[in-house]
């Protein structure tokens, strides 16, 4: 799995971070930070939630990478 | 039904896409329509009364998923078909030019509609709902002249933040004297018209429209109803949504303010409902809610697609959403009421930045953020799902908004 976000469309909902704290953070801006590119297998399923919870769907999964 | 061949999503927007990709997250491995009305590929709404508007972003950048992410779900995906009835015996919905199509299971998600004012059916009277909407409105600001928004909720207020960056001037009329403070609570909503008014939008709080006036056939102002004219060149008309259920007429379906749903968004053996359009029974405020935000069409897409496949659970979110307006953007989690005591946990309410507990009854109803993003997701914890002593009866989801 490999995880990809693209800041500059972020709306700073904090989604990811609620859903997978081990795998997003926010800036002071509230803005992603991507903790783990290629997360632990014990928290890719929290990195899927979190990608499906993105109100500005700029979370990007590549699974087979 | 418990394995359902061939599910129907009529309405691909948020939230009827993101149910289908939860489908298929979820196992499901049949057959998988979504109908879409509107022609041409799937665009996020949340930007279009700002960057879409201002210019900032072009069209495609909207765009609701990446295309590899929409192509993965793999749908048959109809767009430019419009649903036009539902005969729920037959489990067949009518379309105006795909002809009749059958389902196992159908999730009704066609979204809302603006709300309309008599006579505003002119050149240079605008809705925004639509990608279309919001291109003509954008063609209509550059042209010059003032713009006369009708309705300060978040919609109207956003679109006037997005023609002042353009330049234009602006004067927003509403009939209500304290708007949004149903929503933000007296404190924030005043700063937040004070944040408009800083910014030489003209504010008329209190001030009803009785009509809109036009010369050669294209509107031109606004008579209010204190007798006062307002001049303008373009009128936008933001005044809330109504849900679109005109095609389930005659489907047996209660469709009173949405499609009325259980606890897990089934209206119906083999109907369920998803996004802004339906009107589902919250357990955790022990009433039917209906909400227009863009998150909420994610979450409840989450929860449909489950309940469909047979989680059978009850969907309790705590209602969050956005607004942005010039450099400021607020944040919400549950509900700010009026009555509500604002108690800051990071700055003061008077900063640039703040983070403030609403409390209400004795209970933490909601948390708002000013320009503090990260900290409104750390206190964001602090608001239970639900509480039900602070929801609003009808938490002003009539209210336009949709950020």
């Amino acid at each position: 799995m490999r995880i990809r976000t693209e800041r500059d469309s972020c709306i700073a909902s904090g989604a990811c971070v609620l859903e997978a704290p081990q795998v997003f953070d926010q800036d002071e801006d509230g803005v992603v930070v991507l903790l783990a590119e290629s997360p632990a297998p014990e928290v890719a399923e929290s990195a899927r939630n979190a990608m499906m919870a993105c109100p500005a769907a700029v979370i990007t999964i590549d699974e087979d990478a | 039904m418990a394995d359902p061949r061939h599910i129907l999503v009529v309405g691909g927007s948020a939230a009827g896409l993101s149910t289908a990709e939860a489908l298929r997250r979820f196992g499901f491995d049949g057959a998988l329509t979504v109908l879409e009305a509107e022609a041409g590929g799937p665009y996020d709404r949340p930007p279009l009364s700002k960057q879409v508007l201002d210019g900032s972003w072009a069209p495609e950048r909207a765009a609701l998923f990446p295309a590899d992410r929409l192509a993965r779900i793999g749908l048959r995906h109809l767009t430019g078909v419009r649903a036009v009835s539902l005969d729920r015996r037959r489990r067949v919905v009518g379309t105006d030019v795909a002809g009749d199509i059958g389902y196992d299971e159908l999730v009704i998600a066609t979204g809302v509609a603006p709300r309309r004012l008599p006579g505003d059916r002119l050149p240079g009277v605008h809705v925004l709902r639509t990608m279309a909407d919001a291109l003509r409105l954008r063609e209509d600001l550059l042209r010059g002249g003032r713009l006369l928004v009708v309705g300060a909720g978040f919609v109207g207020l956003e679109v006037a933040a997005s023609a002042r960056r353009l330049g234009v001037p602006v004067t927003v009329v509403d009939p209500d004297p304290r708007p949004l403070a149903g929503r933000l609570g007296p404190a924030v909503a005043g700063r937040l018209l004070r944040l408009h008014a800083e910014h030489g939008v003209q504010l008329r709080p209190g001030a009803g429209v009785r009509r809109i006036t036009s010369s050669a056939g294209r509107a031109d102002g606004l008579d209010l109803g204190d007798g006062t004219h307002l001049a303008g060149s373009a009128v936008l008309v933001a005044v809330g949504c109504r849900p679109m259920v005109d095609w389930l007429a005659g489907s047996g379906l209660d469709v009173t303010d949405g499609v009325r749903c259980d606890a897990r968004c089934q209206a119906a053996p083999g109907v369920w409902a998803v996004g802004d359009v339906a009107r589902w029974h919250h357990d955790g405020f022990g009433r039917p809610m209906r909400i227009e935000h863009r998150q909420h069409a994610t979450e409840q897409a989450q929860a449909v697609a489950r309940n469909i496949l047979g989680a059978g659970v009850a969907f309790t979110p705590t209602p969050y959403f956005w607004t942005d307006h010039f450099d400021v953007r607020v944040q919400v989690a549950g509900f700010v009421p009026a009555g509500a005591t604002l108690r800051p946990v990071e700055g003061n309410i008077a900063d640039g930045r703040f983070v403030a507990l609403a409390e209400h009854g004795g209970r933490v109803a909601g948390v708002v953020a000013w320009n503090s993003a990260k900290a409104f997701t750390a206190h964001r914890r602090l608001v239970p799902a639900f509480a039900a002593a602070s929801a609003p009866s009808r938490p002003g989801y009539g209210d336009e908004e949709r950020t």
